[in-house]
């Protein structure tokens, strides 16, 4: 294959998908803050604010015989991967309508449609899952990557560093992106670890491995380009290391003792969105009308999301033990 | 006119404060212990049980840890054995699932396999139970696997009491000690006495007093025990509370002193049943006091089914008053 096809192709239409990808995100999840202080939405609720140039740069990239497997904050994911807004948020809701049933809530959306596998709320427990689905397309031969998001703090768990191995040694296709943002709740990366230059873990494992800007969509895409193409033709593991920051708390539970809002506030600046649309109007590849129309768009489909998570009805509680075990034979 | 005596002075506060006090107290009592675990520090505690602690005793005793819980843990093993009296706070019991080996293979062992050569002081703190909507993954109730565990002890304090006194005992024991605190107890507050301090951990305590049925349960459960307790007081049913306090071991004396009084029994354990605390306390009841029942033993634990997110799914899968209350009615032909 010609390595120029890694490229992303920045034409006006790419650019704006990319954009609104981002915002949809973002809005979605504004929505779910604010339905959250209403007692819509209860448990834990992680946000991806700040984040959203990574699963916007990398999930698009892969194909629909593709498999993602995500952690706890991983609203932004389903939905790039394609899952309705209407789905996630019912989810939310604990709504039947919802993409797992209403059972898992924010934490544990699941779609087998869009080979979306969860949704873990176990620190590093995607991981080895990751390695197991990718063990059986390589054992099969099939041709899949198997996109697998964590945070960095995953990185100190042993599972992280089993499957780092496990997936070279192995030679699976598995594309591992770590999100970066510094922190694991209130724990700063440079006091949990004593290497902090997380790609060269993966490196020293022999896996191929990058680190990105995070911040900026098209250098995520241009290294998901490179890395998904690389995994599915030479069959073995890649480690992109995205650098980002998370603006909110780590859940709605936290009191963010442990940073400077000065220091959220720098980061707020250099934010996926703002960055990329600043860039967009600048080179005048996007008009104010053409911002105008995304949010409009996104605006509808979220309400529209929000009446159907709304009148979405709840499992009878004579149901309560369904699903612990399959109801037929397979 | 009697003599006054001065009342005894008390405080009003949490069981997180509690807890908080006993953690503080040890660190002042004695220089080998320090606290170890996930965002203890710089972030205040999970359940906010650390906050301020850092700012008082600094990094070297409030030890922020990686997520590497089976590494944290171990390593309060190892600090153990070499002198130290490790706190190590595993967030949730949830997470323990990572340091499982440690502790059973290691901890629970080390005394036995070394033909008693090194035992290990070590005690490990963490939140258990469901009752907040955090779905399967963070919901789970494990204290009675582990009160499974021969080489621990297990305790689980439900009152301010022995949120502030089962610390101190805990540390002084030669061998490692498994703390857990229920969620939904943390925001619990109350008056305790200011010059609160240590409490025995070998024996259950009668919470209430009655004649008519035991209701034998710990942790989380205690309250809404108690409340069903006072429910059927309304209906003429004079029930009597068991707190375990220790899981194990357990205080099979109190446990059969109050069911051979009242004849019948009823287990509140937030486990799911299969295989419960509340399987071996009914084995243990059956066993010691068969000839003194009146009835069959009866049980409410936890639906089989991994805890789902919807608040009505999660209360409905969870131990509840009305529960209790028709499980005792039923142990008294009164359903
Ligand atoms: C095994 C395990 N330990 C602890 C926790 C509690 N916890 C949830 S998220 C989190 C921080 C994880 O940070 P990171 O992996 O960097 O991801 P981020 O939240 O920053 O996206 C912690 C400690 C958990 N869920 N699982």
């Amino acid at each position: 294959m010609n390595r120029t096809d890694d490229r992303p192709h920045l034409t006006r239409a790419h650019s704006l998908e990319l954009l609104k990808q981002m915002i949809r995100i973002s809005r979605f999840e504004d929505k779910c803050a604010e339905l959250y202080t209403q007692e819509k939405i209860r448990g834990f609720l992680h946000l991806y604010d700040g984040e959203e140039a990574v699963a916007v740069g990398v999930i698009p990239v892969l194909e629909q015989r593709d498999r993602v497997v995500a952690a706890y904050r991983e609203h932004g994911h389903a939905l790039v991967r394609g899952m309705s807004m209407k789905a996630a948020l019912a989810e939310m809701y604990g709504k039947r309508e919802g993409c797992s049933g209403g059972r898992g809530g924010s934490m544990h959306l699941f779609d087998r449609a869009t080979n979306f596998y969860g949704g873990n709320a176990i620190v590093g427990g995607g991981l080895p899952l990751a390695i197991g689905l990718a063990l059986a397309d390589r054992m099969r031969g099939e041709k899949r990557v198997t996109a697998c998001f964590f945070g960095e703090g995953a990185a100190a768990e042993g599972e992280f560093h089993e499957s780092m191995n496990l997936a070279a040694l192995w030679s699976l296709p598995v594309l591992f992106v770590c999100e970066n943002n510094l922190y694991a709740m209130g724990t700063a990366l440079a006091i949990s670890e004593s290497e902090t230059d997380i790609h060269a873990k993966a490196a020293c494992y022999r896996l191929a491995s990058e680190a990105v800007d995070g911040m900026d969509v098209v250098a995520v895409e241009a290294a998901a380009r490179r890395a998904v193409h690389a995994v599915r033709e030479t069959v073995k593991p890649y480690f992109l290391e995205c650098r980002t920051y998370r603006f909110r708390a780590h859940s709605m539970f936290d009191a963010q003792l442990y940073r400077d809002k000065a220091e959220v506030e720098a980061w707020r600046k250099k934010g996926p969105i703002v960055r990329f649309q600043g860039w967009l109007e600048q080179n005048k590849m996007i008009h104010p009308e053409d911002v105008a129309r995304i949010e409009a768009e996104v605006a509808a489909e979220l309400a529209e999301a929000v009446a159907f998570a709304e009148a979405g009805t709840w499992e009878p509680v004579e149901q309560l033990t369904r699903y612990t075990y399959a109801e037929t034979a397979n | 006119m009697p003599a006054a005596t001065a009342p005894s002075a008390t405080i009003e506060l949490t069981y997180r404060e509690a807890v908080r006090e006993a953690i503080r107290d040890a660190l002042k009592r004695d220089p080998r212990v320090f606290l170890m675990g996930e965002d203890v520090g710089r972030y205040g505690g999970c359940y906010a049980v650390s906050k301020g602690l850092l700012a008082e005793f600094g990094p070297e005793r409030i030890r922020d840890t990686p997520l590497s819980e089976s590494g944290f843990t171990g390593a309060g093993i190892g600090a153990a054995i070499a002198g130290m009296r490790p706190i190590v706070e595993v967030m949730t019991v949830n997470f323990s699932l990572l340091a499982l080996d440690q502790i059973l293979n290691t901890a629970a062992t080390v005394r036995h396999m070394s033909g008693n050569q090194f035992g290990v002081p070590l005690v490990i703190r963490m939140a258990t139970g469901a009752g907040r909507q955090l779905a399967a993954q963070h919901s789970h109730s494990l204290e009675g696997w582990y009160a499974h565990i021969p080489g621990i002890k297990v305790l689980a304090p439900a009152t301010l009491e022995d949120a502030r006194g089962m610390l101190w005992t805990a540390l002084e024991d030669p061998d490692p000690v498994l703390i857990f605190e229920h969620i939904m107890l943390y925001n619990m507050s109350g008056k305790l006495a200011a010059d609160a301090g240590p409490v025995g951990i070998d024996k259950a305590a009668v919470r209430r007093a009655g004649r008519d049925i035991s209701l034998i349960t710990y942790g989380g459960s205690l309250w809404k025990t108690i409340e069903a307790a006072s429910a059927l007081a309304a209906e003429n049913i004079d029930a009597e509370v068991i707190d375990l306090r220790s899981l194990r071991p357990l205080d099979d004396a109190t446990i059969m002193a109050s069911v051979t009084k009242t004849r019948r029994a009823v287990i509140v354990d937030e486990g799911w049943r299969s295989g419960s605390l509340a399987a071996e306390i009914c084995t243990r009841i059956v066993e010691q006091a068969f000839f003194d029942l009146d009835a069959p033993i009866g049980r409410v634990c936890s639906e089989e089914v991994p805890i789902p997110y919807p608040r009505h799914l999660e209360e409905a899968a969870l131990p509840q008053t009305p529960k209790i209350v028709a499980a005792a009615k039923a142990a008294l032909g009164r359903a």
